[in-house]
């Protein structure tokens, strides 16, 4: 995972649920970009045209809350999504994300549409660029990060299908 | 100190004591699919180099089965070979099998003190008998098919408690709307819901599982009904193995506890676009075009038997059509032989073979721009059952009925005494 993210805001507001994300009638194929082509199509139709690599998504409470499907964080990686800032997240959500390489960061932050959006990992520092204003937020616990570390819950399953066999 | 039953649950599965907060790696039962969830988890599988745990795994096809177009039938195709290829035994094609959590209680594979997960949301239904279910992702399901185990936050718990007895025409859907309407939809965001109380012991199994299905839709990460001797009585002569119930502590420590005089609740509807805006269904008066009956939330026989009561001997409004699914092929057999789909038929209901379809606007049901539906399922997001301009009203199976005859949403007192 990159440790400074950069880029421009996509404002969303509460209870963003996984319909709105990705409607279910394209849950035909698990595939990132064709699913990108479709995400926030019934709410922010001109979305996939105009979301640019390195986007970041800002929302209120709630987000992703409805189906456990995983197109959802796929659509937006597809799309180009770099980072999900949001008050909170729904918990399948959170961890398809985390489990497949989605950064997700827990602020309230104030931002608007195009704001630009500096987040620091390390120091778990989110800044509007153009606002001049910072939030901290609070890092992942020590699982989830060693998680995110080991580039998603794929590898870290092989390490420990490894280190099982080992014994 | 008391503890509470998701303490319990992954006090035993961890091996360890167990806090709130707490990530621990807990022993899976079973992990089931279904045909959407189910292709990303089989490509994550298959990077992972291993072999399956055969007999934990369940493949469901329901969402787009009988396939609805040739993407979904390639995806459930991809089920179907993963199926085949590692030799997977616990496969139901269409024609034996039907909507995946109503397959999982009926097939005997959830059974109290389980740990049970599977890629939908709607895992959390299996509380109702007394399992610790939750809803995953494909990429974690694909792990549980190599490892049988997966991380867990160990959640808080808010109980619930219904006293009183239940009006006419009130079921399990009612309770559960009123308590979204009041906590929201992220009432109980990651936490552990115990609903109990002298309402819930007197409710039959199906109306548990209602509860227990729409915990989701408050945002938890399960919800546990005890096990009790009608539990013990659906499950015998269908449970797969032995089980042992895991009861929660009488002294256990809640975050949040929320009574309620279930006498005072009437028959609810979740107007759109969230189920948390719940309202008493009499005041609603609006006309519809579309009245849903089925689902893993109402789609079982006694949601098609408080329906019948109510379309016997009436007809479906004109200008509105209904359409009845019973979730699986039992339910439809029995509806069969109980005459409840000759009551829909005579009515002018169309009745199909179990499906998630429409639910979900995948399709079979499908709204049009500005229509309107009343249905007996759990999400009323922006164009869940179709074009972002129509709306679903959520109700229980008894509305439902008395809206489609009415031709707009009423109190079934409307129509039956």
């Amino acid at each position: 995972m990159k440790m400074i993210i950069e880029g421009i805001a996509w404002k969303f507001g509460d209870n963003i649920d996984t319909d709105q994300i990705i409607p279910a009638e394209y849950l035909v194929t698990p595939d990132p970009e064709e699913l990108a082509r479709h995400a926030f199509e019934k709410i922010r139709p001109e979305f996939s045209k105009s979301v640019k690599s390195g986007d970041i998504l800002v929302a209120g409470t709630n987000f992703g809350c409805g189906s456990s499907r995983e197109h959802a964080p796929r659509a937006l990686m597809g799309a180009g999504i770099s980072c999900v800032i949001a008050r909170s997240y729904a918990r399948i959500f959170f961890r398809n994300s985390i489990n497949i390489g989605l950064p997700l960061v827990e602020a309230d932050i104030d931002a608007d549409e195009n704001d630009a959006i500096k987040v620091d990992f390390e120091n778990g520092l989110v800044t509007n660029l153009s606002k001049n204003k910072n939030w901290r937020f609070p890092p992942y616990n020590e699982f989830l990060q060693k998680l995110i570390d080991n580039g998603g819950l794929i590898p870290y399953a092989k390490e420990r299908l490894s280190a099982e066999r080992r014994g | 100190m008391g503890r509470t039953f998701a303490e319990k649950i992954f006090d035993k599965r961890s091996g360890g004591k167990v806090a709130s907060g707490d990530v621990v790696e807990a022993a899976v039962d079973y992990v089931m699919v279904n045909d959407v969830t189910g292709p990303p988890a089989f490509e994550a599988f298959e990077m992972l180099g291993a072999e399956p745990l055969r007999n934990k795994i369940i493949l469901i096809p329901d969402h787009y089965v009988p396939n609805k177009d040739v993407a979904s039938a390639i995806q459930a195709k991809r089920m179907r070979d993963f199926a085949m290829k590692w030799k997977i035994k616990n496969y139901f094609e269409i024609g034996e099998g039907g909507v995946c959590h109503q397959l999982m209680m009926e097939l005997g594979y959830v059974a109290p003190g389980r740990l049970i997960v599977g890629a939908d949301s709607h895992t959390c239904t299996y509380g109702a008998l007394g399992a610790f279910s939750t809803g995953i992702g494909s990429t974690e399901a694909a792990t549980v098919f190599a490892r049988g185990k997966l991380w867990f936050r160990v959640p808080k718990t808010d109980e619930f408690i219904f006293t009183g007895r239940l009006k006419k025409n009130v079921f399990g859907k009612d309770l559960i709307l009123r308590i979204i309407g009041d906590i929201g939809v992220d009432g109980a965001l990651y936490k552990s819901m115990e609903v109990k109380g002298s309402t819930i012991s007197n409710l039959e199994l199906s109306d548990r599982m209602t509860i227990a299905n729409m915990a989701i839709e408050a945002g938890a990460k399960n919800l546990f009904i005890a096990p009790d001797k009608k539990t013990d009585s659906y499950l015998k002569g269908i449970v797969k193995g032995k089980y042992r119930a895991i009861l929660p502590d009488e002294n256990a420590q809640y975050d949040r506890r929320y009574e309620y005089d279930a006498a005072n609740i009437p028959p609810l509807v979740a107007a759109p676009y969230l189920p948390s805006n719940v309202k008493p269904a009499s005041e609603i008066d609006v006309k519809i075009d579309q009245a849903y009956l089925g689902s893993c939330t109402n789609g079982r026989v006694e949601d098609l038997r408080a329906a019948a009561r109510i379309m016997k001997g009436r007809r479906v409004a004109n200008g509105v059509r209904m359409i009845v699914v019973p979730a699986s092929k039992k339910i439809f057999e029995q509806a069969m032989k109980e005459g409840l789909l000759k009551i829909f038929m005579d009515a002018d209901a169309y009745v199909s073979g179990p499906t998630c379809g429409a639910c979900l606007g995948g399709y079979m049901g499908v709204l049009a721009p500005g229509e309107v539906a009343v249905s007996s399922t759990n999400r009323n997001f922006v164009g869940r059952m179709g074009h972002k301009e129509s709306k679903v009203y959520l109700a229980n199976p008894a509305v439902v009925a008395a809206s489609a005859v009415k031709g707009r949403i009423v109190d079934p007192s409307e129509v039956v005494k």
